[in-house]
Parts: C-alpha cells; sequence; structure tokens
C-alpha cells in the first residue's frame, strides 16, 4: 500500500508546476474605426518621446540614455516640479480619496494639479523583447516611485503597502493612480500593410 | 561469566515507521488536490524576461496563454528556426498579421468564460526575451483587431538589487 502511495506521490511531485504567472498588465488601445481619423494634437511639451533602435539603444527626448537616466527622465517629466515651461501642463483637477483618509483632504476632496504627460514608446521591429520590456518595467518603475511618494507625504504609507482588497485602501489608491497616471502610447506600427 | 551481556550485540533500535504511510498518503493527498495538469503543451521555447515591477495574476480562470518563441528542437526539422506564434496547440506560420488564427483563438477562449468574465478576459502573453518585435507587434496588432485589449506581459520576478 506504502509503495504505491510512494509511487503516486512522485508522480504528483513531479507533475505539479508551482509556478505563479507573474507578469506586466497593459491595456492595448482598440483599433481605430476606418473613417476616423485619428489626430489628437498633443503640446509637444506634454510628449516624452522614447525610441529603441535595432540595435537595442535607447532615446529619450533627442538624446541616447540607459535605463536609469530613462527613469530620472520620466519621474521629472510627469512631476515637473519646478513647474518648467518645456515639461507637461498640469490641469487643475478634483480627486476623490475616501473622507478622513487623509488631514491634508478631510472631506476626501482633493484640487490638486495634475500632470498632462503622455510617454509616447515607439520600437523598431527588429528590437528584442526583452529590452522592450525592460524599458517597460523602468516606465511603470517611475510611475510607482511617484506614486509611492505621493501616497507618504499624504497617508503616511506606500502605495505599495497598500490592500487592494480592503474597499478604503482600494479608494485611496484609485484616488493615487487618478493623480499619477499611467499614460503610454505606443504608436501604430508604421510598416502595416493595410489595415485588415 | 554469562552475568554480564555484551551491549554491543544489540546495534541501534530500529525507527517504528507505522507511521509513516499516514505521512506519505497526507502528503500524496496535498499534491492531488493541488496540481493543476497543463492542457497543452508547449512547442515553442520561451524564455521569459525579467522585470522588476511585476504583478501577479490574481484570477488565473480568465487567463488564456499565448506563447512566442523558436519551435523546440524536436520540431525544427519540421517548422524550421524562425520564431513562431502557439495558440493552444497550433503553430501558427503565417507572415504578417495573423489576425484570422487569432480572432478564431480568441472567440473559442471568451466562449468558455462566464458571461461576467466575459469582458475581464485577459491575454498572457509567454514571449521568448530574444525574439524580435515584430513578431509581437503583429500579434499585438492582431489581438486588437479581435478586441481582445487587456493583455500582460508575462515575466519574471528579477530579484537582481541593481537599481535604475
Amino acid at each position: 500500500m506504502a509503495d504505491i502511495a510512494f509511487l503516486l506521490l512522485i508522480f504528483f511531485l513531479v507533475a505539479t508546476t508551482m509556478d505563479v504567472d507573474t507578469g506586466i498588465s497593459r491595456l492595448l488601445p482598440p483599433m481605430p474605426e476606418k473613417d476616423q481619423k485619428t489626430q489628437t494634437d498633443v503640446k509637444e511639451r506634454n510628449v516624452l518621446v522614447v525610441l529603441i533602435n535595432r540595435d537595442d539603444q535607447l532615446m529619450v527626448e533627442g538624446e541616447i540614455s540607459d535605463l536609469r537616466q530613462l527613469k530620472e527622465k520620466t519621474i521629472e517629466f510627469f512631476s515637473n516640479p519646478n513647474n518648467d515651461p518645456d515639461l507637461p501642463q498640469k490641469k487643475l483637477e478634483e480627486v476623490d480619496f475616501p473622507p478622513g483618509a487623509s488631514s491634508q483632504f478631510p472631506d476626501g476632496k482633493a484640487n490638486l494639479y495634475i500632470s498632462q504627460g503622455v510617454v509616447s514608446l515607439q520600437n523598431d521591429r527588429s528590437t528584442t523583447y526583452g529590452k522592450y520590456l525592460k524599458v517597460q518595467d523602468v516606465l511603470v518603475a517611475a510611475v510607482s516611485d511617484l506614486r509611492n511618494q505621493f501616497a507618504m507625504d499624504y497617508f503616511g504609507r506606500k502605495y505599495d503597502d497598500m490592500d487592494a482588497k480592503n474597499p478604503v485602501d482600494e479608494q485611496i489608491m484609485e484616488g493615487i493612480r487618478n493623480v499619477y497616471k499611467m499614460n503610454i502610447s505606443e504608436a501604430e506600427p508604421k510598416n502595416i500593410g493595410g489595415t485588415n | 561469566m554469562g552475568k554480564f551481556r555484551t551491549k554491543s550485540k544489540k546495534g541501534v533500535q530500529a525507527i517504528n515507521t507505522a507511521s509513516l504511510p499516514d505521512i506519505v498518503f497526507m502528503l500524496l493527498f496535498f499534491f492531488m488536490v493541488t496540481t493543476v495538469m497543463r492542457e497543452t503543451t508547449i512547442q515553442v521555447k520561451v524564455t521569459l524576461p525579467e522585470a522588476k515591477e511585476v504583478k501577479k495574476i490574481e484570477k488565473k480562470s480568465i487567463v488564456s496563454y499565448v506563447y512566442i518563441g523558436q519551435p523546440i528542437s524536436t520540431l525544427q526539422s519540421l517548422y524550421g528556426s524562425e520564431p513562431m506564434i502557439q495558440l493552444n496547440d497550433k503553430l501558427i506560420n503565417e507572415e504578417g498579421i495573423p489576425s484570422e488564427p487569432v480572432k478564431d483563438f480568441v472567440l473559442a477562449e471568451r466562449e468558455k468564460l462566464d458571461e461576467a468574465d466575459k469582458n475581464k478576459m485577459t491575454i498572457s502573453l509567454r514571449i521568448d526575451k530574444n525574439i524580435k518585435m515584430g513578431k509581437v507587434t503583429d500579434l499585438k496588432q492582431a489581438l486588437r483587431m479581435a478586441n481582445a485589449l487587456k493583455i500582460n506581459y508575462s515575466a519574471k520576478k528579477d530579484y537582481n538589487t541593481e537599481v535604475y
């Protein structure tokens, strides 16, 4: 009996995959309608152009950069601490937080200057996927740093330490996501031989 | 002088193994219950890239998988060594945007889900890190055409402490 049990045990031990699935989530933009002109004018100061060429080199706003510089520039781009006229505009918007969650916003209504910046990411068809994902990762890391900083300043703890399953925390997190939006726009592939 | 027994003859007492089957059974049931069998065999080689900001996928039931990589060595005589897209059990060997097979795949996968989960369907892209982006862009375009917009770039957690 124990022998059979052992055999089965070994089988299940080998067959079991314990890997947890992890990754970076993204939402693709919907396909543009056929007759729709997708020309939206975005001011140049509101766009951070990130290019990756076929040799996996990175260019940020016309300068060759490495991943560390990309992160610094992205953080500076989204926060624009000195209201530099070359960096994105900020618009006064009202953001809802749960009342009483922060001493700064006792009634939950916060009027904040929110960046209008968009990161434009373009890559070559010969860029490797590994590099592309690294760049995506750095962009996420930069926004996540800003969110953590904001959460620390106003709620006394990091965004990452909040519990998405707790309804109050969830509301706070949603508010913070509205303050620092993950605005990444990927260019339509250029060498696409006629849609459909 | 037989009054003194020599202790050395007895040796070490055997361990009582009566409880061993119980332990083995317990482990067996644990693994039986937790095991999830893979439905599809992966026919392409995928070395996932690493990233720091990865998040766990919470609900696995709404996730469908797409793989891109070189065919495994036993299939290379059949398909060659160019990277290919795998949807379920099919390898796709199309130039340009694989819109038709992807659309069929997305519809079939969406059909499996509950009504409430249909618009939450996530496509997990398990792509080899050395694949050129051209193939990935084609797949993304095909997914957009099939209106499967929630995607997840599968990556391993990077424990490297180097910061950037």
